[in-house]
């Protein structure tokens, strides 16, 4: 995709929400073999400053900088699927995560065909949304969802000072004030369990929470 | 942000949210909320709706986003500066110009 649309201008620029900083995403960046900028964002700051709550999450920037799409789901290809022999070969509850992500709803067809028309026509792209339509489209912030990134922050804050059960009642507070924040889980189900299976810590885990809101909800539907 | 007195106005105050404290109280462009003296966190997040929340064993708050209205106020970029794999700082202005396609992933 950066292939066909760098040339005609569009630069992508990637963003971990990593926790693990470098030691986590680094490796990921390297097999990937990045030549565009590949950023890390140990802090989550994204998630405060534009609303993410979900990956992967796109946002397009015009030449002057101003959002002219907020963060929405973004899959600019389809993910290759994992056939039966290779799942035989994963540990279980990742072999069912990934059948399970399977019925996940996605359109990366639309979305890679708005963005080329939107790096075709600039200003004039029907998919190019005006300043207000942006800030509206953009995520509601009320207050349990800011009381939510505070809590995370201060969870994330004492987990790095080696207070790790503190850390965890703190993002227990995040997930039940923001339980939409799928960020804010799976970066604390993550560090309990690099699987993110069912542990003590938290009283769910990805495969439970997708099953009891349906797959097919797991993002919502791409408004372009 | 994070926070370790709750009689002194945030390092990173400015930085993070465009709030200055200054003689006249809190500001922002050209609003101005006033503080009462002496300057205490708490009295800052009720006035301008932020959530504190706080770890008082471990002497730690953390001052939440703004509530009320959108995660964004403006469609205008904010200012993001995150480093590269290699712990370089990049600031995405430096891509004025071009037209970006930014995309948050993670490896979990």
């Amino acid at each position: 995709m950066r292939e066909e649309l760098h040339p005609l201008g569009l630069e992508v620029v990637s963003v971990a929400l990593d926790a693990g900083g470098a030691e986590a995403a680094g490796p990921w960046i390297d097999r990937a073999g990045t030549t565009h900028p590949a950023l890390i964002d140990a802090t989550h700051v994204l998630g405060e400053l534009l609303g993410i709550v979900n990956v992967p999450s796109g946002v397009w920037v015009d030449e002057d900088g101003w959002i002219v799409r907020p963060p929405e789901p973004a899959f600019p290809w389809r993910p290759r699927q994992p056939d039966e022999e290779l799942l035989a070969q994963l540990p279980a509850v990742t072999a069912e995560q990934l059948r399970e992500s399977q019925k996940i709803r996605i359109e990366p067809e639309r979305y890679l065909a708005a963005l080329r028309d939107w790096v075709a026509r600039g200003g004039e792209s029907q998919y190019a949304l005006a300043p207000d339509e942006v800030v509206a489209r953009s995520r509601p912030r009320g207050e349990e969802p800011a009381r939510a990134a505070a809590c995370f922050e201060l969870a994330d804050h004492l987990r790095r000072a080696g207070h790790g059960s503190d850390a965890t009642r703190w993002f227990r507070e995040a997930h039940r004030l923001d339980p939409d924040n799928w960020t804010y889980k799976r970066q604390a189900w993550s560090l309990a369990d690099p699987l993110q299976g069912p542990t003590d810590d938290y009283d769910s885990d990805w495969l439970t929470d997708v099953r009891r809101i349906g797959a097919e909800n797991y993002y919502p539907p791409l408004d372009l | 942000m994070i926070i370790t007195r709750l009689d002194q106005p945030p390092a990173e105050l400015e930085r993070r949210t465009g709030w200055a404290i200054k003689p006249e109280g809190a500001c922002r462009a050209e609003a101005c909320v006033p503080l009462p003296q002496p300057f205490d966190v708490r009295e800052l997040a009720r006035r301008l709706r932020m959530p504190l929340v706080g770890d008082e064993q471990h002497g730690m708050w953390a001052l939440g986003p703004e509530f009320g209205g959108h995660a964004l106020s403006s469609a205008e970029l904010p200012d993001i500066v995150l480093p590269d794999r290699d712990g370089r700082d990049f600031d995405l202005r430096s891509l004025r110009g071009t037209k970006v396609f930014m995309i948050a992933w993670a490896s979990w």
